[in-house]
């Protein structure tokens, strides 16, 4: 078993397991009860457990101060970083810091812009992007270098990660750019939610065909669907997503009390569905504030119980 | 060219109705351009403030000049028997001409009549949009002639993100995506190769993160 580091995601990746990652995102006031709830309740049925940075560009516990307290639960978690808030000097200093933590995996991400969050009066910052901060973390890590080429006594070691979305335009160009991220340095990819499942097997197909997927582990994003109001709102607010008439409808057609066990049953079926999928190798379910259905999803999917690694 | 947008007459008022005599002074180079602070805003502006203190019962007078420009020194000395008659200076050029303005009249208060917005260009009669950030190190060569700086709301240089959606922006479905222009134009110009190479963090030392910036040109100080 080949692996660079001991991040537990990528230790059930290289052993040939389908991995599971959730996702906790922090309160918006300094408790971090919030987190422990949260993470007790999915950590043990995922391989590791994503931190969400200032999602929607909303003011949160940070990722980092988060992810310390996730390790002390004895659970794995990934750093989600954003290049939004901080430029090289900031992104570094906390690259070093989770690395002194043992946090061992980062997602490496762009971010939303300010002016969806609560403070759009905000200056941004965006000295690097995601597809830079990758190679950052990963000279970091391979070459024991920052960016100005200081080198460190350490090296930091991190399980590299970054998000994509195959429902983002133009379609024809989202093989190339995940296969860009790959080049600086990716190892695993969480994708955005799927509903549009040919578009994603489109997509999939594509990396396979250019074998991005033996470089680079794909992790399906799974949301389940609370309600019909939450469907219609990812519909037409949220950027990038892509929802199709389908799935409304089918919501639709259950009574009002059963429109959230058919939100989960979708999201299983979905599982089912994309383990067939080639080059899928496994599944970052993002039960957005509705931790409590992880268990199940697993559970029903097959998924459960989880590797355990040494 | 350097575009402007006129400030609310209210926020101009509240900043000189305490002088007896003010002049408008326009520029007639970019400002003139983008409708915001040449010769025809100067009368309307002058206009309109007179017209306002008139309604107020009060008693200021109104000045009118336009300059060539105003970031070069031999046009602002063509005021200088004028300032000194003034209690202040209303400039309407942009933020590079009311401060060279503010050199050069340092004994009297000089208050900027504009926002400054952007580098850009007459999309239509009316119609202003930017084109450069004016970063200091031009990477328009590999990007298929059109700017990720300025034209990506995230300055990002491996785009585009995930919020592309139909060639627009996730900021606003007014605002093109810029990385979707530079695809469509990679692929026009048979480019698309680019589009494949990562590019490194850049070097903003040339841009505004290195402090205020100056060109020196030694053939033309001679």
């Amino acid at each position: 078993m080949n692996t660079l580091t001991p991040s537990n995601l990528e230790k059930v990746l290289a052993a040939g397991h389908l991995a599971v990652t959730s996702e906790c995102g922090p309160p918006r006031s300094p408790d971090m009860a919030v987190v422990d709830e949260k993470v007790k309740e999915v950590g043990p049925y995922v391989d590791a457990i994503n931190v969400t940075d200032n999602q929607t560009a909303v003011v949160r516990v940070s990722s980092l101060a988060s992810c310390i307290r996730i390790k002390q639960l004895g659970y794995d978690p990934i750093l989600q970083m954003t290049t939004r808030d901080r430029n090289r000097i900031g992104l570094q200093s906390d690259l070093l810091g989770a690395g002194a933590w043992e946090i061992n995996n980062v997602l490496c991400l762009t971010g939303d812009h300010q002016s969806f969050g609560d403070h759009p009066t905000a200056a941004n910052v965006f000295d690097l992007d995601s597809t830079q901060l990758i190679g950052v973390v990963k000279n970091m890590r391979d070459e024991k270098k920052l960016i100005n080429g200081f080198e460190m006594t350490k090296s930091l070691r991190m399980f590299i990660g970054a998000a994509e979305n195959p429902f983002a335009d133009p379609f024809e160009i989202r093989v190339m750019r995940t296969a860009k991220k790959v080049a600086a340095g990716c190892q695993f990819i969480q994708t955005q939610c799927i509903y549009n499942m040919d578009k994603f097997k489109l997509w999939m197909k594509g990396l396979v065909d250019h074998g991005i997927h033996e470089k680079c582990a794909i992790l399906a994003g799974i949301t389940p669907m609370k309600s019909i109001g939450m469907a219609r709102y990812m519909k037409a607010k949220v950027p990038g997503m892509d929802v199709p008439e389908d799935i409304i409808k089918r919501l639709q057609g259950v009574p009002k009390e059963k429109v959230a066990d058919e939100g989960v049953k979708m999201a299983i079926e979905q599982i089912q569905e994309l383990k067939e999928v080639p080059g899928i190798r496994g599944f970052h379910i993002m039960a957005i504030e509705w931790e409590e259905k992880v268990p199940i999803i697993v559970k029903e999917a097959g998924l459960y119980p989880r590797p355990k690694m040494d | 060219m350097i575009m402007a947008k006129p400030k609310p007459i209210q926020e101009i008022v509240n900043v000189i109705k305490d002088f007896d005599k003010v002049l408008v002074a326009g520029c007639n180079g970019c400002v003139a351009v983008c409708e915001a602070g040449g010769l025809k805003e100067v009368e309307i502006l002058a206009s309109a403030l007179r017209m306002y203190f008139a309604n107020q019962n009060q008693n200021i007078e109104i000045g009118e000049v336009s300059l060539t420009r105003q970031c070069d020194k031999e046009y602002l000395a063509e005021i200088k028997d004028m300032v000194p008659k003034y209690g202040a200076v209303l400039s309407i050029a942009c933020g590079a001409g009311v401060q060279f303005m503010a050199e050069m009249y340092s004994e009297k208060p000089i208050f900027p009549g504009v926002n400054t917005n952007f580098i850009g260009v007459t999309l239509e009669k009316g119609v202003w949009s930017e084109r450069c950030a004016a970063c200091g190190e031009c990477i328009l060569a590999s990007t298929g002639g059109i700017c990720p700086i300025a034209r990506c709301s995230k300055r990002m240089l491996n785009g585009p993100c995930g919020g592309s959606s139909n060639g627009k922006c996730e900021v606003s479905k007014e605002t093109d995506c810029g990385w979707h222009l530079i695809y469509e134009r990679l692929k026009t110009l048979g480019q698309l190769q680019r589009f494949e190479v990562p590019n490194d963090p850049k070097d903003w030392t040339t841009s505004r993160d290195g402090g205020p910036r100056k060109i020196i040109k030694e053939v033309s100080q001679a």
